[in-house]
């Protein structure tokens, strides 16, 4: 005899622990088995892009702070490199050596994140997820060094860096570095031939890379997909171009890949941070300009960086003023969800929260 | 590995033998095209084996008060090439320009969300409704005479 079923509309999130933030995903089940899905969003939308209109160049950097706010080093530099581009202008060589090695440390910190909760939606409550933020909480102090802040950093500035790095804060960069290489291999040991989560992980929810490629997927998932693409390599910034790093390249594209591709590349921001500090040399860290720039009137520009999730991109034009005319911040959490239909259908109840954590998004970045 | 730009004019002279009177005018770094061909233009840049805009960065909307700008920056991952295309939409009541959702599923979001802040329409998106703010709101925030 058979049992009469009939699909069930559930709505996960806009308040649910693994949902990264405030995503909510309403999802038609068939019994565990996924049927339909449709992302909604908007719950975090504070209109930054508009704020942005009536703030100075100088101003806007806070904006930014608070759109990936596990990545806000690398928010802040992808907006100094779009002003810069507009006014023509570059930091001296010591403040493209400081972002970058912040920007790095933030990837380490974002991918951290990443790790841990993604393994912690596969069931390891709590114990991994404190090992990632152990060390996450050392660069955060690190940052807090730089310029009194853990989170709202708001460190870069257009023309270079808000300022050089205390005397400290090179032992204590030192002392992390050797610490972290322990605490890094003790969680590779845990995780990456970890029995349980590779049986949860392998071969569920994959990517094709033509569909990664038709999504403008990009950062980390792309990688996973196989496609060789990094913004640090294609279009290096910043010191990007001084310094050596491999780029991970996933095969399958499955949620195993893209949790692999973000633990190598903690070891290539471990590399590059490294050559940073080998290399830097003293001398100015920020362009002397005057506290309100002004571009060229019809001037635009779009400076992109490869963020902790994919590419950022601020796109500014400017009729002359103070503010920019127009702030498009292409955040690479919202397109990265594009693909959410393509993960999750088919799949079941159990592998969702874990294909959403794949993913990695941040809904303040996803909503700005 | 660099990464070459594709100039305005060689991207007009591709579109003006597949795509008939989509070109309205071009400079070093952009083509500016009709908003009701973006659809097809889309296409034959992401089929050309040559330009090969398999991949869609952004699109990005700007409100001119006489006129709202679409600009898509478009990538070449196999080439290493980018392009942008930028398309002048006139109207403040219906402003409406052809979808390249059918082109590049990336645009999806991007399209939406065009639609819910800056108030232009995009004629063949499947689910053109607001994403960020909920049916029923008044207005397209982003446009310069909402505030």
């Amino acid at each position: 005899m058979t049992i009469r079923t009939e699909p069930m509309t559930v709505n996960v999130g806009p308040q649910h622990p693994s949902t990264h933030g405030v995503f909510r995903v309403r999802i038609t089940f068939d019994g565990e088995d996924i049927v339909e899905v449709e992302p909604v969003l908007g719950y975090l939308h504070r209109g930054s892009e508009k704020l942005a209109e009536e703030r100075n160049y100088v101003q806007v950097v806070t904006l930014t702070d608070r759109l990936d706010y596990t990545s806000s080093m690398i928010n802040n530099q992808a907006y100094c490199l779009a002003v810069e581009q507009l006014l023509g202008i570059e930091p001296p060589p010591r403040g493209k050596y400081l972002r970058t090695l912040t920007a790095e440390l933030q990837r380490i910190a974002s991918h951290l994140i990443a790790v841990g909760f993604f393994v912690q939606e596969l069931g390891a409550f709590g114990t991994p997820l404190m090992y990632t933020f152990r060390s996450r909480e050392r660069i955060l102090d690190l940052f807090e060094m730089l310029c009194g802040a853990r989170i709202t950093v708001s460190y870069s500035r257009p023309g270079g860096v808000f300022a050089d790095a205390p005397p400290d804060f090179w032992p204590a960069l030192d002392q992390f570095l050797s610490d972290f290489e322990g605490e890094l291999e003790e969680l590779e040991n845990l995780l990456l031939s970890n029995e349980i989560l590779m049986v949860r992980t392998r071969g569920v929810s994959p990517l094709p890379p033509d569909v990664a490629i038709n999504c403008s997927v990009s950062g980390p998932v792309l990688r996973a997909s196989g496609i060789n693409w990094d913004w640090r390599k294609v279009a290096p910034y910043d010191a990007y171009d001084q310094v050596a790093f491999d780029i991970p390249l996933g095969e399958n594209g499955d949620n195993y890949d893209r949790f692999w591709v973000r633990m190598q590349e903690v070891r290539q921001s471990l590399r590059i941070v490294r050559q940073c500090v080998a290399q830097i040399e003293p001398g100015p860290v920020r362009l002397e300009l005057p506290m309100v720039l002004r571009a060229a009137p019809g001037a635009e520009a779009y400076g992109r960086v490869e963020a902790s999730k994919g590419e950022l991109g601020f796109f500014l034009v400017s009729d002359g003023g103070v503010s920019p005319y127009r702030c498009k911040i292409r955040s690479p959490s919202l397109i990265n969800l594009t693909i959410t239909e393509h993960l999750l259908l088919g799949w079941k109840l159990a592998d969702m929260i874990v294909s959403l954590g794949s993913v990695d998004i941040n809904m303040g970045e996803v909503d700005r | 590995m660099t990464l070459n730009v594709v100039s305005g004019e060689t991207l007009a002279q591709r579109l003006r033998e597949v795509v008939p009177n989509s070109v309205v005018e071009w400079n070093d770094a952009a083509v500016w095209v009709e908003p009701n061909s973006l659809g097809s233009v889309a296409s034959a840049l992401h089929d050309d084996d040559e330009i090969d805009f398999k991949y869609l960065n952004a699109i990005s909307a700007i409100d001119f008060v006489e006129h709202f700008e679409l600009v898509y920056h478009l990538t070449s991952i196999a080439k290493r090439q980018t392009g942008v295309v930028r398309s002048r939409v006139y109207g403040r009541e219906e402003p409406a320009a052809a979808s390249v959702v059918g082109v590049w599923k990336g645009a999806d979001f991007q399209e939406r969300e065009i639609w819910d802040l800056m108030g232009v329409r995009f004629t063949g998106h499947p689910n053109m409704k607001r994403i960020m703010l909920w049916e029923g709101f008044d207005g397209h925030p982003l446009r310069k005479d909402f505030l």
